[in-house]
């Protein structure tokens, strides 16, 4: 067995913090979003911004993000990184940073991220230009792309529509116990399947939906993290591996590389699917939590659909999932795998009020980038995983 | 990498000058002894910059399908094709009297149709294969 280069437990998440979301008020730049998350995170850290001497920060719509916001923050850090794999940069993120203050270029890394996305679109920002391969077939990019691989995944496994829609659903109930998710209202498998069909077999009730939005994660060394505010929220273990950028070069349509990512991420960490408490992954489309829960080894291949059905996944369940509501419920400003590490921390720090699963003690994080495309998956704990 | 003029041509151009006479092609590594689309300058799977092109018979089967459903249009597809020479593209299957767009379905055996209108480049959409083997 490898030894994994990165030190188990080495460095911890001290402050998280979102910040305005939904629609934010007019004129706002996503990096007034990336700052604001910033004040926020550090405020929950108990740490000042001449702390920070990491920067690591990502956006569709901010040109050399990371420089931006040193800009705008009057920061000049010792490392930084404008990384831009999709949404589950803000996990490979938590790599880099974990890497750099291990070998000692940073102590406090700062990860932000913001969008504007609702308030200057008005529905996905589309960054794609005219693609030969793509373009002429008139897919709606990347929703087609994961309808796509939802058709694979019903061909070869008997899932059904039924099964996508509860996974709507399971989100939904865990927003409604979430204040600031964006759609809290009551939702059901029959108003899932009645809602509008965008690309077969996706309806705008199985895709996420397009909010403003942005935020902050703060990581440190174990040592400083033993010293400050909160409890530490020890990084236990990471993992990356990439499959394909375009839909139409996925080997496998219904097996991604979170196989191997998850795979990296719990050989770090010492532990198995069996010992995580609450799982927070990456729901852009509802076929994604049926994916990434077979991928990540909660429930064998092609076993998803009837699992979610059950209820498995849902408040109350024997598998919380997606405790915040998720993409589809709670917000998605077009990079989502950020708030999948701030809610990941809060659960484990006991803080998430009437959502908040009890005796937590590890959470795995799992980002998506592309058209399951990038895959990153981090393993958190508590203190008494160390 | 050039073309009957002389001129540098990319992997990509190459294939669209084909398409544009008539002809879906697509690359074979001799290496790794398999097709290679989308076009580029090496294998995927040897490193290899040796690349051969080749014409595709232009038959497959729909290896995935996405019905898009537009306001005040009539519905269509989106298929990923499994091409009987080893590769896999994205395309459409254009519905026919006897298959709608939406009623096209994963195995269903399909030939490329090459379409070009007005001087654009050409786009290769396929229709099904009525005789079902």
């Amino acid at each position: 067995m490898t030894i994994h280069p990165l030190q188990r437990g080495a460095t911890a998440i001290v402050g998280v913090a979102e910040s305005d979301l939904g629609q934010v008020a007019p004129g706002t730049l996503p990096v007034d979003l990336m700052a604001q998350g910033t004040l926020r995170a550090l405020e929950d850290a108990g740490l000042a911004l001449s702390d920070i001497d990491g920067v690591f920060a990502s956006s569709a719509q901010v040109r050399l993000a990371s420089v931006a916001l040193c800009e705008y923050l009057g920061l000049r850090p010792r490392y930084q990184d404008s990384s831009f794999s999709g949404g589950s940069v803000f996990e490979t993120m938590v790599g880099h940073a974990a890497a750099a203050i291990q070998a000692g270029q940073c102590e406090v890394a700062l990860l932000a991220y913001g969008s504007t996305q609702r308030s200057v679109a008005g529905g996905l920002l589309n960054i794609r230009g005219f693609d030969p391969l793509i373009t002429p077939f008139g897919p709606r990019m990347p929703l087609s792309g994961y309808a796509l691989a939802a058709s694979r995944h019903m061909h070869e496994f008997g899932t059904t529509r039924e099964h996508l829609a509860a996974v709507a659903v399971a989100a939904r109930d865990w927003a409604r116990m979430n204040p600031v998710a964006w759609e809290r209202d009551p939702l059901t498998i029959e108003q899932v399947l009645a809602s509008r069909m965008v690309s077969h077999p996706l309806t705008v009730r199985d895709a996420c939906v397009v909010t403003d939005g942005g935020g902050a994660v703060i990581i440190t060394t174990a040592e400083r993290a033993r010293h400050l505010k909160k409890p530490p929220v020890y990084v236990l273990g990471v993992g990356d591996a990439i499959g394909h950028l375009e839909i139409h070069s996925m080997p496998d349509l219904t097996t991604t590389t979170a196989v191997q990512s998850s795979r990296a991420a719990y050989a770090m960490a010492g532990m198995e699917p069996k010992d995580i408490d609450v799982v927070e992954l990456y729901d852009a489309f509802t076929i994604n939590t049926l994916l990434f829960l077979e991928d990540l080894g909660f429930v064998p291949k092609g076993e998803a659909g009837p699992f979610v059905a059950s209820g498995a996944i849902s408040p109350g369940g024997s598998l919380p999932v997606n405790t915040a509501g998720g993409g589809l419920s709670y917000t998605h400003p077009g990079l989502y795998g950020l708030f999948l590490l701030i809610e990941a921390a809060r659960q484990i720090r006991g803080e998430c009020g009437q959502r908040q699963v009890q005796a937590c003690e590890t959470a795995l994080a799992h980002g998506n980038g592309g058209t399951l495309s990038a895959q990153s998956t981090v393993v958190l704990g508590g203190p008494s995983t160390v | 990498m050039t073309s009957p003029s002389g001129a540098i041509e990319s992997p990509m151009g190459a294939y669209q000058r084909r398409l544009n006479e008539g002809v879906l092609a697509y690359q074979y590594s001799p290496k790794a002894q398999r097709a290679v689309f989308y076009p580029r300058v090496l294998c995927p799977f040897t490193g290899s910059a040796d690349l051969q092109w080749r014409e595709s018979r232009g038959e497959g089967t729909v290896h995935a399908v996405t019905y898009l459903y537009p306001k005040g249009e009539p519905p269509y597809n989106v298929v990923l094709v499994d091409l009987d020479d080893g590769f896999r593209m994205m395309s459409r299957v254009e519905g026919n009297q006897n298959v709608a767009a939406d009623q096209v379905r994963i195995g269903m055996r399909v030939r490329v149709r090459i379409r070009r209108q007005d001087g654009a480049d050409a786009v290769p959409f396929f229709e099904p294969i009525d005789a079902q083997p």
